[in-house]
């Protein structure tokens, strides 16, 4: 161990500067996709563009952040869609029928709300024994029944919703539209809360190794109860940014979001097996997701295929990525 | 050294599981600033003993002191926070994380309601200086050798004020300078006055870096010597010393040709240089400690442990295998040592476990099965080995360790094999089902099958064995005839101490 500590160490820390870059590759990946489409559609890289992008991903990088949290605990969370088409509902009933309910009152009431449903997944996972992807697929159907029980089949449309209401996430005082404003508030939130906090780093260790996590005294189950309704926390908020921006609250309101969270933090590096994941490359990742989506259309890809191309991008993307992380990890001489 | 309170005294401690008695009144005592050492054959009891003292098991009877008070623990927490750290064979670190993290995970320096981070390095940076290791703290821990993770383990023991720092086993999967390196992080914990607790099955080890060490054998206590007034035979002796008289011993059966012949066989990393020849009719124990590539070498030959040289020649031919389809058609047959895992689809009927690898036999054109003809065979199979059952439609998950040992050797004869290997065919078993295996291997041996059996047990090995192979650390480290072997001879092969 000793003996060969100075050239061990020079080839180390090269490998670590290029492992702690390892969003590198989604960075390359992305520049990549803008040059390529802006080569033949001007329109494509412009600041208007960029804009939009931002306004598309920011709910996604909200809810992802969620779910990044979840699957660093080895779980999952299929229910954030459905807790926002809940969470949408019953905000907007209750500003439509109180209109004196003011914006900032109705973003806190919809990230209670979100948290209550999220501790019920939390519940069921910790306390009921079941595993996520079971216990989140039932509350993804329950969660869902429930915006049809509450609603009766009616929804909210845009003449109903108080003026202030909508210009919630649209509006712009600080020259940049609130929507985006409020991701990067949450980007910063959990970006601390992740690195700097024993919780946050709980979530880790718990996610890294269960058993080790026990016998080194970290409550494990709370733990995983508080991801959950995390989870929950900010898909309320990203529920009453819904609503606001899209200015109506339906029955299937974000209807498949859940995928594309997870997408997102799988593209960002986040381990689907749980121990690793960081808040850049979940952002690089919902970035990438909104980049795509974005330059689908402005090609001028035939609608037919936008899906399907969306989705092989994404698998490259995946590909490339995990194929330059096994060169590095091989460069690095892992074990000497 | 007597007149100082022990740090940790374990008095008639007796633990049991599932009526196996796996310590039986044990005492031990371990004073500060004492290296010492257990020692005992496999299955002696040396890490239940430990597991009891680390809270992972709690003793059925018996009394446990730290520093001379007498104390409980109800799980591996309550030891931690006692001062007692341990150090499994398999390290527990989290792989994601990073070195000073690992060691102070969940006690995390805070400062201003936000962690640390530099202080966290700091700490971690001096931790490892006091035990003389230069390591960035900063490398995440699924990017470091056995040996670094084993001092980032120590390092957080370290930081938890262990004064008994127990290890099982550190040196198993050490190259020898690296197991230099721990021994010498080992004498400087000695002199700060810490006490360690060291398996070992190494006796050189024992010799370079424990002060007393402490026999165990089948769960009992054998006694405690000071390394520096003892010899190494007084150590086998102590390990061994039982009587070889509850044996089956195998009948005489004619030898024939010989079937398998192996020269040289080496899988990197896993056995080196490992040539041995089988005939027809002969029973090849093969003696060793758990670890010595016994099992891999038996692997090899049934095409499941790529070989990365060395020759294989059955009846004479030099063959390539390269899967068990191959193995099984050139007529070997492999019984697994975890038959829950390897040997038997638990959930699945007795009938459909036998007729797994003979499935072929009962098709049918267009892929069919032929149920009743398989069933059949099964039910004669069964009856064969006396399989005691509900009938043959019992899942395999709910007969006894004896019974599932049954279905698994019936299940490889009925592939009829030329050459059979068995490892650790008795482990776990009742002893009446032990009689009836080794009866049965009898039986084959005469029908000129080639057997090739891995046993743990010595008088197992002792009793059923023509010739014994003993492996240590990958090699053959000795051979013995049926007639000049002994329990002693084995075990100090096992060890690598030449005998006398």
């Amino acid at each position: 161990m000793n003996a060969t500590v100075p050239k061990a160490q020079e080839s180390r820390s090269l490998f670590l500067t290029l492992v702690r870059f390892r969003e590198l590759s989604i960075i390359i990946f992305i520049i990549l996709l803008i040059v390529i489409v802006s080569w033949n559609t001007p329109a494509f890289f412009t600041t208007t563009n960029f804009r939009t992008i931002l306004l598309n991903i920011s709910i996604l990088s909200i809810v992802a952040l969620g779910q990044t949290m979840v699957i660093i605990t080895r779980g999952i969370d299929l229910s954030v869609s459905s807790m926002i088409g809940l969470v949408a509902m019953m905000v907007s009933f209750t500003v439509v029928a109180f209109p004196s309910v003011s914006p900032p009152l109705a973003i806190l009431l919809g990230m209670l709300l979100g948290a209550i449903l999220g501790s019920f997944n939390g519940l069921i996972i910790t306390i009921g024994k079941v595993p996520p992807i079971i216990a989140t697929l039932g509350t993804l159907s329950v969660y869902r029944g429930m915006v049809f029980l509450y609603s009766g089949g009616t929804w909210i449309n845009s003449f109903q919703m108080p003026a202030g209401y909508r210009a919630l996430a649209k509006a712009d005082p600080l020259g940049i539209p609130n929507i985006i404003l409020f991701a990067a508030v949450v980007i910063l939130v959990v970006y601390l809360f992740l690195n700097y906090t024993r919780p946050g780093r709980d979530i880790y260790a718990v996610g890294s190794n269960p058993e080790a996590a026990n016998v080194a005294g970290i409550p494990v189950q709370r733990t995983i109860f508080m991801v959950y309704v995390i989870s929950g926390l900010l898909a309320g908020l990203a529920a009453v940014l819904w609503a606001s921006r899209f200015e109506s609250a339906q029955t299937n309101t974000a209807l498949g979001f859940e995928l594309q969270t997870v997408a997102a933090s799988v593209v960002g590096g986040v381990n689907i097996f749980g121990g690793s994941g960081t808040v850049v490359g979940v952002i690089l990742g919902a970035f990438l997701l909104g980049t795509i989506q974005n330059a689908l259309i402005m090609v001028r890809i035939s609608p037919f295929w936008q899906l399907a191309a969306q989705g092989l991008l994404i698998l490259a993307a995946v590909i490339v990525d995990s194929a330059i992380l096994r060169r590095l990890q091989k460069l690095g001489g892992i074990g000497e | 050294m007597t007149e100082q309170t022990p740090i940790i005294q374990m008095r008639e401690i007796s633990k049991s599981f599932g009526g196996v008695r796996a310590l039986n009144n044990v005492d031990i005592k371990v004073y500060s600033g004492e290296v010492h050492a257990l020692l005992g054959e496999n299955g002696a009891g040396k890490s239940t003993l430990i597991k009891t003292m680390t809270g992972v098991h709690q003793p059925d009877s018996g009394d446990i002191y730290l520093r001379g008070e007498l104390v409980r623990f109800n799980g591996p927490r309550d030891a931690q926070q006692m001062g007692i750290g341990a150090i499994y064979q398999e390290p527990s670190l989290f792989p994601d994380l990073d070195i000073a993290e690992n060691i102070l995970a969940g006690r995390q320096p805070v400062s201003g309601g936000r962690i640390n981070w530099r202080q966290m390095y700091r700490a971690a940076r001096d931790l490892l200086q006091q035990l003389g290791v230069q390591l960035d703290p900063r490398i995440k821990a699924r990017n470091l050798s056995v040996a670094q993770q084993q001092t980032v383990e120590i390092a957080r023991a370290l930081s938890l004020n262990a004064q008994l720092l127990i290890m099982d086993e550190p040196t198993s999967s050490l190259t020898s300078t690296e197991v230099e390196e721990l021994f010498r992080i080992i004498r400087q914990l000695r002199q700060t006055g810490t006490a360690v607790i060291f398996i070992s099955h190494r006796l050189e080890e024992l010799f370079a870096v424990a002060d007393r060490v402490t026999i165990l054998r089948d769960g009992n206590y054998v006694g405690t010597r000071e390394i520096a007034g003892v010899k190494t035979d007084e150590l086998i002796q102590m390990m061994v010393g039982r009587a070889v008289d509850d044996l089956f011993p195998k009948q005489v059966a004619p030898l024939g040709d010989t079937l398998l012949e192996v020269k040289g066989l080496t899988a990197t990393g896993k056995f080196e240089n490992v040539s041995f020849a089988l005939r027809a009719g002969e029973i090849l124990g093969v003696a060793g400690l758990i670890g010595a590539g016994r099992t891999d070498v038996a692997r090899a030959l049934f095409g499941i442990q790529p070989i990365s040289a060395g020759t294989i020649e059955i009846a004479g031919q030099e063959v390539a295998i390269q899967n068990p389809r191959q193995a099984m058609k050139l007529g070997l047959a492999f019984v697994p040592e975890d038959r829950q895992h390897h040997g038997l689809v638990l959930p699945m009927s007795i009938a459909a476990n036998i007729t797994l690898p003979i499935l072929s036999r009962f098709t049918r054109t267009g892929g069919w099965m032929r149920e009743r003809a398989a069933k059949q065979v099964a039910a004669v199979a069964a009856r064969r080995l006396e399989v005691k059952s509900a009938g043959i439609d019992q899942k395999a998950r709910e007969l006894s360790g004896g019974n599932q040992q049954k279905v698994v050797l019936a299940k490889w004869l009925e592939t009829n094999p030329r050459i059979l290997i068995l490892d650790e065919p008795t482990r776990g078993i009742d002893v009446g089902t032990k009689a009836a295996v080794h009866q049965l291997m009898s039986d084959l041996a005469n029908q000129g099958v080639a057997i090739l059996m891995i046993s743990s047990e010595l008088p197992e090995i002792l009793g059923m064995s023509d010739r014994i192979l003993v492996m240590r650390e990958g090699r053959i480290t000795g051979e013995y005839t049926r007639a000049e072997a002994t329990q002693e001879k084995i075990m100090a092969s096992a060890t690598a101490v030449s005998p006398n």
